[in-house]
């Protein structure tokens, strides 16, 4: 069960980007230790500040594993934010597009998170708050059969635990 | 000369079928064991003209005959029916057999042992196979059939087989693979198993079993909930146990499934992620990849001794292994040079070979049971197709390309791969086999999406 519910957490901070309104919705869904998601603004330092005004998710070009100064620019935001409130424990999730063989996009999402979990680190992030896991490409938040969504789904998401 | 022959054949049944009921008694109990052939009577060494050379790449189907079996009334006479259905069906989806519609019969009902072989010239068969099945009187199960030469008027094989009635399926694949074998010269891959991962739900979410299944996609068992992601599932050599990848609580790692107890442990104590797990030949060992930072490399893991060795140690993805079929080169996918491409090394690790350099990138190779060749997944020019090279890396074929075909796995006479495609978007993935020549492409019926297929060996 842990694993369903990690998945749906991350499913819902994807679509707070695609939409901001969905927020309402998922406070519905009480005791799931998200609190800091209800309410319409982002309290500083909540799980939805992080995600709507940091920005929690990096992207890839095909097959790369090489961050974007894009991506640089966000993690240097996450980095000062998870310097700021550092009673946040975290998880980084590497994901590829459906463009790939099974295997291998599981070392490739693994790869994205490492890559992102060495920046946060470079820009002092205690490794210690710092989990990794890759998803290969099992887990699409956008679903086509083009590049506008295989663009969305290489990623690696900076993913608060909810507990700490 | 040939009622001679017939007479001592059919003592031989008899005899036969006597001592495989009296040897199967007390191990049966549901285990995947406990049917008990006969051996093929020995008929005259005569030559063969009923034969199938499927060694040439274009083959032209036999036109085979198969009668109902007899089996008295009720139950048995529908037993027969079935047994006679899952036999032709097998026959014909290997395609190299082209069953004939029994609305042609001219014999309806031909006898076991004296079929009247003018009646099947006349419909163009070349092979019939007539059968009976007799309910024994401790209940079980006796099914016999004789395949015919027909223009030879001769007995080409024969067989007789003991077991109880539920195993009706796994009978008539024993008796399909008997006459594929003796027409082809080449053993069978009916009474085989898949596992596959079973897929439901939208595809941000979906939600992924361990399944099993007959070749033919009968008998569906599912041996994971759906409540951790699973993926890669692979057969051991004795078909009892089973390694995959599960996303559980903390890392990601190999497991091992015993099918049979449903006692599931992980495999060694690796400090990360472990994926892409297989078996070694002999069963010995699991094969795997380790991911280390950014890397992942090749280990394996003694499952008497648990101890592990690493086999790879490049700053590159390494994984996808697959031992050849005698144990002492495995071939695998690196990305070392830049794209995926398949190395071939030593069972001890070492130096690797590339044996890819075609267009575009090449992964998941699968050691065929021949030994001979390697199949692969090869990406390039926006879709993916199925191929197969020789294990140098000469001869490459692609024998099926699209949008996204993946991950092949060889039936265990190396004829026949089976992969899934997906057509992408919201849909999902379903299982197909193709011949290695390229040939006769089906598809493979599953309850709802499927992939990640792995072919086990004969189970018989």
């Amino acid at each position: 069960m842990p694993s369903v519910m990690r998945f749906s957490r991350a499913a819902r901070f994807a679509a707070i980007i695609v939409a901001a309104l969905t927020i309402a919705a998922c406070a519905n869904k009480p005791n799931e230790g998200l609190d800091g998601m209800s309410g319409a603004a982002a309290v500083p330092g909540s799980q939805q500040d992080f995600v709507v005004n940091v920005g929690d998710r990096v992207f890839f070009e095909s097959d790369s594993t090489e961050l974007t100064p894009v991506s640089r620019a966000t993690l240097d935001k996450q980095a000062q934010w998870l310097s700021q409130y550092n009673r946040y424990s975290f998880t980084i999730e590497g994901h590829a597009d459906e463009r790939g063989t099974r295997e291998y996009n599981i070392a490739l999402g693994a790869r994205r998170a490492q890559a992102t979990r060495d920046y946060l680190a470079a820009r002092g992030i205690n490794a210690s708050r710092m989990r990794t896991i890759s998803y290969g490409k099992e887990r699409p938040v956008a679903v086509c059969n083009d590049i506008s969504c295989w663009s969305q789904n290489r990623r690696a998401v900076t993913v608060l635990n909810a507990g700490s | 000369m040939f009622d001679n022959e017939l007479t001592r054949a059919q003592k031989g049944l008899t005899r036969r079928g006597l001592l495989a009921g009296a040897a199967a008694f007390g191990s049966l109990a549901g285990s995947f064991s406990g049917i008990f052939s006969g051996v093929a009577p020995a008929f005259a060494q005569q030559r063969a003209p009923l034969r199938l050379d499927i060694t040439q790449g274009n083959v032209q189907p036999i036109p085979i005959a198969l009668p109902d079996f007899s089996g008295g009334s009720g139950a048995d006479a529908e037993m027969a029916r079935n047994v006679t259905g899952v036999v032709t069906a097998d026959l014909r989806r290997s395609g190299l057999f082209a069953p004939i519609d029994p609305a042609a019969f001219i014999e309806k009902n031909p006898s076991f042992d004296a079929p009247r072989f003018p009646d099947w010239r006349a419909v163009n068969a070349q092979g019939l196979v007539t059968g009976r099945i007799a309910r024994q009187g401790d209940g079980r199960v006796q099914a016999a059939f004789r395949l015919w030469d027909v223009f030879g008027g001769t007995a080409l094989d024969g067989k007789q087989y003991v077991t109880t009635p539920d195993n009706w399926r796994r009978i008539s694949h024993i008796i399909a693979d008997a006459i594929y074998e003796r027409l082809t010269g080449e053993k069978g891959y009916f009474d085989t198993r898949i596992v596959f991962i079973d897929e439901t739900g939208a595809k941000e979410r979906r939600v992924k079993r361990l399944a099993l299944m007959d070749q033919d996609g009968a008998n569906v068992r599912y041996l994971t909930r759906g409540d951790d992601l699973v993926l890669t599932p692979r057969f051991s050599p004795s078909t009892q146990e089973i390694t995959y990848m599960s996303f559980g609580q903390g890392d990601p790692r190999v497991y091992l499934l015993n099918v049979e107890t449903g006692q599931r442990e992980v495999v060694g104590n690796f400090p990360g992620m472990t994926f892409a797990p297989r078996f070694s030949p002999d069963g010995q060992r699991v094969i795997m990849s380790l991911q280390q930072g950014g890397n992942a490399n090749i280990f394996t893991m003694d499952l008497r001794s648990r101890a592990t060795t690493r086999l790879t140690d490049a700053a590159a993805i390494d994984t996808a292994p697959s031992y050849s079929p005698d144990g002492t080169r495995i071939c695998f996918e690196s990305d070392r040079g830049g794209k995926p491409q398949i190395y071939v090394m030593g069972a001890g690790g070492g130096a690797a070979q590339r044996i890819s350099f075609g267009e575009g990138s090449y992964s998941t190779p699968v050691w065929s049971p021949r030994g001979d060749t390697i199949a692969f997944t090869k990406q390039g020019g926006g879709g993916f197709g199925i191929g197969i090279m020789k294990i140098d890396g000469q001869g490459e074929r692609i024998l099926t390309e699209g949008y996204h075909n993946e991950g092949p796995t060889f039936a265990p006479n190396g004829r026949v791969l089976m992969f899934f495609r997906d057509p992408g978007g919201n849909a999902g993935p379903s299982l197909y086999t193709i011949d290695i020549t390229g040939r006769n492409e089906q598809k493979v019926p599953t309850p709802s999406y499927a992939s990640d297929p792995a072919w086990s060996p004969l189970l018989s």
